[in-house]
Formats: structure tokens, C-alpha cells, sequence
């Protein structure tokens, strides 16, 4: 079962594709890499889909200070692209695909893609979804309209064009205080807009952000309204307690409450939990044999890279052992 | 596969607005991961459409006045211009599909 005719060791173009791989992993993030290392290691004919750019959530990192083996710190990007390269070096075969869907009623499973027909659908014998998280919207009128012209979710992509101006963030965990840090060296003021009256972030960085000149806080407040006019002008925001309305003049706002799991195209035999994540048992499996998760994306998980990095290892022993059973 | 050539507030002018054949105008910044994702998608379509499309590139965090001028406060974002004009517009990462579907809808126009 493991040792079919046709193989693609190096993962380049060119080589032949197995008729139906052994995995198909869909997610290129921390957990879905990590995973692909050990299958290619064992020689599972694997292919793994990556709808933008191999790392997923961790590329979105100015600096990642918690990973081990990079006692200095290491770039979002940087990170990504080595555990990419690692993959590649044992054989998994990584492609830039976006997945519609998954034909879980019939054996082998059929990964249906964005953009091309059922005789390009890859037939998997197990599949690990391992797509995780994308950033949660704030749900205020202005938010949508001003998507692009200074609403945004990525610090480390639209802030250099902020310079000099006044930037506001939206939450308090490590995303959002990552974030204030970021945009302190580029914009004139950071003002950090939190619903509580504490932060949720890493003491550390706590400490860095109210050391930092240049980042403030409005505390225990909630974004009611983001206005302007061709950009954002300002942010309005309520208190939680007294519903007093406070508008911060800004030129950006930047988005970092939390995450939804991306599993919009994950079929309804799927089970979910009440926030939409996907229930496993103990040994990373779904409720459908045969289909694996691992990461953010799975219900219960500790949304972290290391974490979802040891996930994406456990599932892969599960997934070989289903397959020697099979 | 090709090169696709930068384009500064200087040049934008001369490369961009009086060009002959239809541009994308790919506006990006350093250390933004969707724009490195894009990077080799728009190489591939340059190889592709060369002599039919143009394709550029502008760093909206130096070619400030450019991004000032088309309201660029996000990165990628992607125009079309024909004939000077914007002929179509779109914020972020696109597939390539997606960016094919819409070079022949503004090059079908005539």
C-alpha cells in the first residue's frame, strides 16, 4: 500500500504524480510542514496544498521570540521558509492550490480545487486538514468599507505605509501587543484599544509596550464605528461599563482580536465544536476515518507554532498507523 | 517566467501611464508576506503576456507620492491601467487564475 509504482521523491516538477497519494495535507502552516517532514521521511506519497505562501499564520510575524532553537529570535518569514525547505528535502511534494472541497463519501477521498474540475481533483487515501486560523473581523460598520484604505489585519504588510502618521491597534494578546510594537517604530503614536483593563499578551511584552514612548492605551473600551472619508479619519469607540463614545483621530486602524478557523470548505460530516473548530479524538482524527487535523484549526488546540508543530508530528503517526491498517 | 521591471514615483509617468499596451501595476512593500506569495505568480504571467501586458512593480513605502496619488494604504494591491486609466483595481493576494480571468476581461474590452 505504501510503495506504489509511481513516486515523486524529489517533489520538483516534472516527476510523476501517484494515481492516489497516501496523504493529502491540506494547510501549509506549522502543523501541515511539520507533518509533511515525517511523511516524506517515511516515504508516504504526500502532497501538500498551500492556497498563498508556505508558514501560514507564522509569516504574519515581525519576530517570533518563543520557538525553540532561535535564542536571538527569529522572522515570521525566515522561519517559514526554512521549515518550507525542509519539507522539500525529504521528498513531500508542496503545491500553491486552494482546496473547494472534500468527497469524503467514497475511497479513496477526492480533494476538489478552486479553479479546476473533477479529473484534477487528488484522490487521498487519509487526509490531515491543518488550515488554521484567519483574523477575526470586528463586526463595526466602516470596517468592511475601509478595508485597504486603513482597516487592515497584517501590521508587518501595510505599516511601513503608515510612516509618521497615528495608528491605532484593536486587542490585547500577543498578536495585537506583537503588532503596537511593530508599528511604534514606524507610525508617530500606537494607541492600543483593548476591551478590558489588562492585557492578555506575554508579561514580557506587556513590559515592552509600556515602556515604549510612543504606545498608549485606551482601556476597557470597544470599537463601535471606524469613519472617514476616501481613508479612515478615526476610530470611535464605547466604554464597556458607562457606553461614553470617544473618538481617537487615526490615519490607520489594525485588527489583532482573535481568530476564526478556516473551514469553509471541510464537509458538514465534519464534526465542529460551538466556535466552529474541528473535534478530534486523542489520536488527532475527525469524525470520519481516515480524515486527520492538526494545529489551529483543530477544537482545544494552543494556538502556538511549536504546538502545532508537535500536532502535525502526532497526527502523522496516527495517519501511518491507519494506513498500515488499511 | 520574467522580470518585472520597478517602476518610482519618476518613472511611473513614462512606464505606466503613456505605455501602449495594458500595465499591472503591482504595488508592494518589503517584509510583506502576501507580496512575496505574489511575487513569482506575476513573473510567470509576465513571461506568459509579454507584449500583450506590461508588468511592473512600485514599493508603496517609497514611491509615496504614486501611492498617494491611487489611495494605496494596503499591500499587494494590483491595478490595470490602459491607455492611462484605471481599467480595474483588487486589495491583496489573487491567484493566478484570478488574475488571468481579469487581464483578458480588460484586454477583450478592445
Amino acid at each position: 500500500m505504501m510503495a506504489p509504482a509511481e513516486r515523486s521523491p524529489g517533489g520538483g516538477p516534472g516527476d510523476a504524480r501517484p494515481s492516489i497519494w497516501d496523504l493529502v495535507i491540506v494547510g501549509g502552516g506549522a502543523a501541515g510542514l511539520a507533518c509533511a517532514i515525517y511523511a516524506g521521511r517515511a516515504r508516504l506519497d504526500t502532497l501538500l496544498l498551500e492556497k498563498m505562501l508556505p508558514g501560514g499564520q507564522i509569516v504574519l510575524s515581525d519576530i517570533i521570540e518563543n520557538y525553540p532553537g532561535f535564542p536571538d529570535g527569529v522572522s515570521g518569514m525566515e522561519l517559514a521558509q526554512r521549515m518550507h525547505e525542509q519539507v522539500g528535502r525529504f521528498g513531500a511534494r508542496v503545491e500553491t492550490a486552494t482546496v473547494a472541497g472534500i468527497e469524503v463519501s467514497e475511497r479513496p477521498f477526492q480533494v476538489r480545487l478552486e479553479g479546476k474540475g473533477p479529473e484534477d481533483a487528488p484522490r487521498a487515501r487519509s487526509v490531515l486538514i491543518a488550515t488554521g486560523c484567519s483574523p477575526r473581523k470586528l463586526g463595526v460598520p466602516g470596517e468592511r468599507e475601509f478595508f485597504g484604505r486603513g482597516v487592515s489585519y497584517c501590521a508587518t504588510c501595510d505599516g511601513p505605509l503608515f510612516s509618521g502618521k497615528r495608528l491605532l491597534v484593536v486587542g490585547g494578546g500577543n498578536t495585537a501587543i506583537d503588532e503596537a510594537l511593530f508599528l511604534a517604530k514606524i507610525a508617530s503614536k500606537v494607541t492600543v484599544v483593548h476591551r478590558r483593563d489588562e492585557l492578555r499578551a506575554d508579561r514580557i511584552l506587556q513590559e515592552r509596550a509600556f515602556a515604549d514612548p510612543k504606545v498608549e492605551f485606551l482601556w476597557s473600551h470597544v470599537p463601535s464605528e471606524i469613519v472617514g472619508d476616501d481613508a479612515v479619519r478615526a476610530m470611535r469607540a464605547k466604554h464597556v461599563v458607562s457606553g461614553e463614545e470617544t473618538e481617537v483621530e487615526v490615519a490607520g486602524v489594525f485588527i489583532a482580536v482573535g481568530e476564526v478557523p478556516q473551514t469553509g470548505f471541510v464537509p458538514e460530516a465534519v464534526a465542529r465544536d460551538a466556535g466552529g473548530y474541528l473535534v478530534t479524538d486523542g489520536d488527532f482524527q475527525a469524525s470520519v476515518p481516515g480524515v486527520y487535523v492538526a494545529g489551529d484549526v483543530r477544537s482545544g488546540a494552543y494556538r502556538q507554532i511549536a504546538v502545532a508543530a508537535g500536532e502535525g508530528v502526532l497526527a502523522y503517526r496516527s495517519i501511518r498507523q491507519y494506513l498500515e491498517e488499511r | 517566467m520574467a522580470a518585472v521591471a520597478e517602476v518610482n514615483d519618476a518613472t511611473f509617468g513614462q512606464e505606466v501611464l503613456e505605455a501602449e499596451e495594458p500595465v499591472l501595476v503591482d504595488f508592494w512593500a518589503p517584509a510583506c508576506p502576501p507580496c512575496v506569495a505574489l511575487a513569482p505568480v506575476l513573473e510567470k504571467l509576465a513571461g506568459e503576456m509579454a507584449g500583450n501586458v506590461r508588468f511592473v512593480k512600485v514599493n508603496a513605502a517609497e514611491a509615496m507620492a504614486t501611492a498617494a496619488k491611487y489611495g494605496v494604504q494596503a499591500v499587494p494591491t494590483l491595478f490595470v491601467f490602459k491607455g492611462g486609466q484605471i481599467a480595474d483595481s483588487v486589495i491583496g493576494f489573487q491567484p493566478e487564475d484570478e488574475i488571468r480571468r481579469r487581464l483578458a476581461a480588460v484586454t477583450e474590452e478592445g
